[in-house]
C-alpha cells in the first residue's frame, strides 16, 4: 500500500495502510504522542482503500478493509479520514479479539482500581469517562474494556476518545487545544471529534489493575442509583461483550469472576455533574 | 418421552451468582443462566446415570421435596435433555 | 512494483510445506505471513505447523490465540451438527456432514486449526422436503425469504436456501449434491450417499474417497477459487492422512470416473503436490495442463497486506523470488506460454 503506519494502544498494535496520504497524516498527527509499538510484527492489518478505482480521486470514498471487515458496511467519505481509521481499528478488536473480554464500556483508574462504565451509545460512558479523567483519574479507555481471563485485572486501551456534539464543546471549554484532533463535521453521528488522553495515561498504557466497581450508566433520566443483582449483570455483560462466546471456557471463567467479586450498580442521571457526585459517593463507600 | 436413566453431559462448570446459577456447557460451549432446581439437578447426578427414581431418591435425601416433584423432576429433565445438560437413554 | 508488491501467497505455502523456513523470517516476513495466513483462513493451520519452532513472542502470541479460537468453534461446530442430529433423527436419515464439521466429528489431520463456519450435510434430494419441515420446526428460520432467490436456489442450485438457527445464530447448509445443477459435470449423488461412512451415533461422513471429491469440486466451483488456498490445504490434509490407506487411490479414480470429476481431481492433486508437496499418485495426477498456471496464479494471488491482486494474472516466476525454485515443468511450461504471448 502506498502510504502507512503503525498505532499502538495498550496491548494491541494496528498496521494502517491507505491509497491516499491524508488519512495517515491524520493519524500521525493524532497519535503523535503514543509510543512505538514494542514488536515490529502488528496485531491487526488495516487497509483504507479506495472504493472503486475510478473514485480514488474522483469524489474519493474510503473503504474499510483489513484483517476483519464488515461487507455491508458504506464507504466513508475521505474528508472523515481518522472516523474510518477510528472505525476500522475497532472493527478488528470487536471482531478478532481472543486474548482479552472485551466489554463495550470505560475505564477509569484510581487509587490502583478501576471504575468500569458499560452501557450502550448514549449512555454517557465515553464523556463520563473523559470528565473523570479531567479530575484526577487515570484514563483506560472509553470504547473497549479489556478484561485479561488469567488475572482479572482491567487492561488499558487509551485510544482518543471519540466525542460527539454537546460533549466536544463541554470538553474544549475544560482543556487545551493541544489536547483535541481535527473536528469532523456532519458525519453519520453527527459532530465528532478526538480527544488525546492525557501524558500520564499514555505513559501508563501498559498497566493493567483490578476492577473495584462496574456501573450501567443512564443519561437523562433522574438522579438514581441502585445495585445490579449479580446474575442480571451476568446477562447484560455478556450482551455488552462483542467476543464472550468467541473465547469460550476462558469468557465465561473472566466475566463470573469480575461479576462475583466485583461490586455492581446502575446510576441514573439527568446531567454530568450529577453523575460524577454518585460516582464519588459510591466510589469512596467501597470497602 | 420415555427416557429410563440420565446423566449429566459432563463437563460443565456452574457458578452461584445471587439466586441464579451460570453455566458453562463444555460440549455446546453454550452459557445458561438456570434457576432452582437445575443446580441442584446437576449436583445430585454427579457423574452417575441414574433413573428418575433414584435421582429423585438423591434430591429428596438433601431437600424437601413437595407431592408432585416427580412430575417437576421428568419436567425440568426435558428441558435440560433439550439444552444438552443432560443425556436422556 | 514496490517490494512488497512481490510478495504472494508461496509466502504462506513454503511455509505450510517446510516450517522450518520462518526460522529465517524477518519481522517484516512475519507480517506478511500472519497478514496472508489470516486472509487466507489458515491462521491456525500454521500455528499447528510450527508448533515447537522458535519464533518471535509477538507471532507466537498470534498463532497461539488463533490456535484456541479454532477449538473453540469446533466445540461450537460439533454441537451444531448434534443438534441437528436431534432435529432430522427422527426422519431415520442418515446425517452425512461434510467439510469441516466432517473433519472435525471424523478426528482427522484436517480438522486442526480448521476454521468452520456453517453446517453443511448432504441428503437425498428426495428428502428435501420433510429435512426443511424437521429444520423449521426444530427452531432453524430462513435466513433470506426472496421469492425470486428461493426458486432459483431451489432449481439451480446444489442446496436448500440457506437457513439460520435463531437461537444460537448459526447457519446450515442442506446440499443434495456437490455441484450445482447447472454445472457440467453431474457428481453421482446417491452414490455419494450410499458410500457414507458412519462414524456411530447416528452421524455419518463420506468415504475418504469421495471426501477428496467433494474437496475438489468445492475447490473448483467457484471460479474466482475464492478461498482457495484454505480448501486445497484441506485436500493436502486428507491424502497425507488417506494416502497411505490401501486401495485409496485405485478407489479414488474409480470415483472421480464415477462423478465425472477425473480432470478436476488431477488438476487438484498437481496444485496440491506443487504448492504443498503432497505425495500424490503420479498416474492420476499425470499430465500437467496450461491451465494450472492459470489456477496456481489465482490461488497465490494474495500480498503481504492481504489483498487480492487477481487482476494480476501473471506469476512473479521471473521476478526474483528468494523462496521458491519453480520445479522444471512448470518453468518450461510458462515459457512455452510467455512465448506464445510474446
Amino acid at each position: 500500500m502506498r502510504h502507512s503506519t503503525t498505532v499502538t494502544i495498550g496491548p494491541r498494535t494496528f498496521r494502517i495502510g491507505s491509497d491516499w496520504r491524508a488519512p495517515v497524516d491524520a493519524v500521525d498527527a493524532l497519535y503523535r504522542d503514543y509510543p512505538a509499538p514494542a514488536s515490529l510484527i502488528p496485531d491487526y492489518t488495516v487497509r483504507l482503500e479506495a472504493a472503486k478505482f475510478a473514485r480514488r480521486l474522483i469524489r474519493p470514498s474510503v473503504a474499510i478493509c483489513g484483517d476483519y471487515t464488515l461487507p455491508e458496511a458504506v464507504p466513508q467519505s475521505l474528508a472523515h479520514g481518522l472516523i474510518s481509521a477510528e472505525m476500522a481499528m475497532n472493527l478488528q478488536m470487536a471482531l478478532g479479539e481472543r486474548r482479552f473480554l472485551l466489554l463495550h464500556a470505560s475505564s477509569v483508574e484510581k487509587g490502583g482500581k478501576v471504575l468500569i462504565m458499560t452501557g450502550e451509545s448514549g449512555s454517557g460512558k465515553s464523556t463520563l469517562s473523559a470528565l473523570l479523567a479531567s479530575r484526577g483519574w487515570r484514563f483506560m479507555g472509553d470504547e473497549f474494556a479489556l478484561i485479561d481471563p488469567l488475572t482479572g485485572d482491567v487492561c488499558p486501551f487509551p485510544r482518543p476518545i471519540s466525542l460527539k456534539n454537546e460533549a466536544i464543546g463541554v470538553m474544549r471549554g475544560m482543556l487545551p487545544a493541544t489536547r483535541f484532533g481535527p473536528l469532523q463535521a456532519d458525519t453519520a453521528k453527527g459532530d465528532i471529534c478526538h480527544l488525546i488522553p492525557d501524558d500520564a495515561a499514555i505513559a501508563a498504557m501498559h498497566n493493567p489493575a483490578p476492577p473495584a466497581l462496574i456501573l450501567f450508566p443512564a443519561y437523562g433520566l433522574p438522579c438514581d442509583i441502585r445495585p445490579v443483582g449479580k446474575s442480571e449483570a451476568f446477562v447484560r455483560l455478556t450482551q455488552a461483550s462483542t467476543n464472550y462466546t468467541a473465547l469460550g471456557e476462558a469468557g465465561f471463567d473472566a466475566l463470573a469472576r469480575l461479576v462475583k467479586n466485583v461490586p455492581i450498580g446502575a446510576i441514573d442521571y439527568p446531567d454530568t455533574d450529577t453523575a460524577l457526585a454518585l460516582v464519588d459517593e459510591l466510589w469512596a463507600a467501597l470497602p | 418421552m420415555g427416557a429410563s436413566t440420565y446423566a449429566a453431559s459432563l463437563p460443565f462448570k456452574s457458578v452461584a451468582l445471587d439466586g441464579l446459577s451460570a453455566i458453562y456447557h463444555g460440549a455446546s460451549g453454550a452459557t445458561h443462566v438456570v434457576a432452582e432446581p437445575v443446580p441442584q439437578i446437576l449436583e445430585a447426578l454427579g457423574g452417575d446415570t441414574l433413573t428418575l427414581a433414584e435421582l429423585l431418591a438423591r434430591l429428596g435425601a438433601d431437600y424437601d421435596l413437595d407431592d408432585d416433584a416427580e412430575a417437576g423432576l421428568s419436567a425440568r429433565l426435558d428441558e435440560l435433555v433439550a439444552l444438552g445438560l443432560v443425556i436422556a437413554r | 512494483m514496490g517490494g512488497t508488491a512481490m510478495i504472494d501467497a508461496r509466502l504462506l505455502t513454503k511455509t505450510l510445506s517446510q516450517p522450518s523456513y520462518a526460522t529465517r523470517l524477518d519481522a517484516r516476513g512475519w507480517t506478511s505471513l500472519l497478514t496472508i495466513a489470516h486472509a487466507e483462513r489458515l491462521t491456525a493451520s500454521l500455528a499447528w505447523r510450527l508448533e515447537g519452532l522458535k519464533v518471535p513472542p509477538k507471532a507466537a502470541a498470534i498463532l497461539a490465540e488463533a490456535k484456541a479460537s479454532a477449538e473453540v468453534g469446533r466445540t461450537h461446530a460439533l454441537w451444531e451438527a448434534e443438534m441437528a442430529r436431534r432435529a432430522l433423527g427422527p426422519l431415520g436419515l442418515p446425517l452425512i456432514l461434510l467439510k469441516g464439521t466432517a473433519f472435525a466429528a471424523a478426528g482427522l489431520d484436517a480438522a486442526r486449526g480448521r476454521l468452520i463456519g456453517d453446517l453443511d450435510i448432504l441428503v437425498p434430494r428426495d428428502w428435501l422436503n420433510e429435512v426443511e419441515a424437521a429444520l423449521l420446526g426444530a427452531g432453524w428460520e430462513w435466513v433470506k425469504p426472496d421469492p425470486y432467490d428461493d426458486a432459483y436456489y431451489r432449481t439451480h442450485m446444489h442446496e436448500l436456501p440457506p437457513l439460520i438457527h435463531a437461537a444460537r445464530d448459526r447457519m446450515i447448509d442442506v446440499h443434495h449434491t456437490i455441484l450445482p445443477l447447472t454445472a457440467r459435470v453431474k457428481p453421482d449423488a446417491a452414490a455419494l450417499i450410499a458410500g457414507a461412512v458412519p462414524l456411530g451415533d447416528g452421524l455419518f461422513t463420506l468415504s475418504p474417497p469421495d471426501m477428496m471429491i467433494h474437496a475438489v469440486a468445492h475447490l473448483f466451483a467457484d471460479g474466482d477459487l475464492n478461498g482457495g488456498l484454505r480448501n486445497l490445504w484441506d485436500i493436502d490434509r486428507l491424502i497425507r492422512e488417506h494416502g497411505a490407506v490401501p486401495n485409496y487411490w485405485p478407489q479414488l479414480i474409480e470415483r472421480a470416473r464415477l462423478h465425472g470429476l477425473v480432470p478436476h481431481v488431477s488438476r487438484a492433486l498437481r496444485l496440491s503436490q506443487h504448492l504443498f508437496e503432497t505425495p500424490v499418485d503420479a498416474f492420476l495426477a499425470y499430465e500437467a495442463r496450461k491451465g494450472d498456471i492459470f489456477y496456481m496464479g489465482r490461488l497465490l494471488a494474495r500480498n503481504g497486506w492481504g489483498q487480492e491482486t487477481r487482476k494480476i494474472v501473471r506469476l512473479a516466476f521471473y521476478i526474483r523470488s528468494h523462496w521458491l525454485r519453480m520445479p522444471p515443468l512448470m518453468l518450461a511450461q510458462h515459457l512455452w506460454v510467455k512465448w506464445r504471448r510474446g
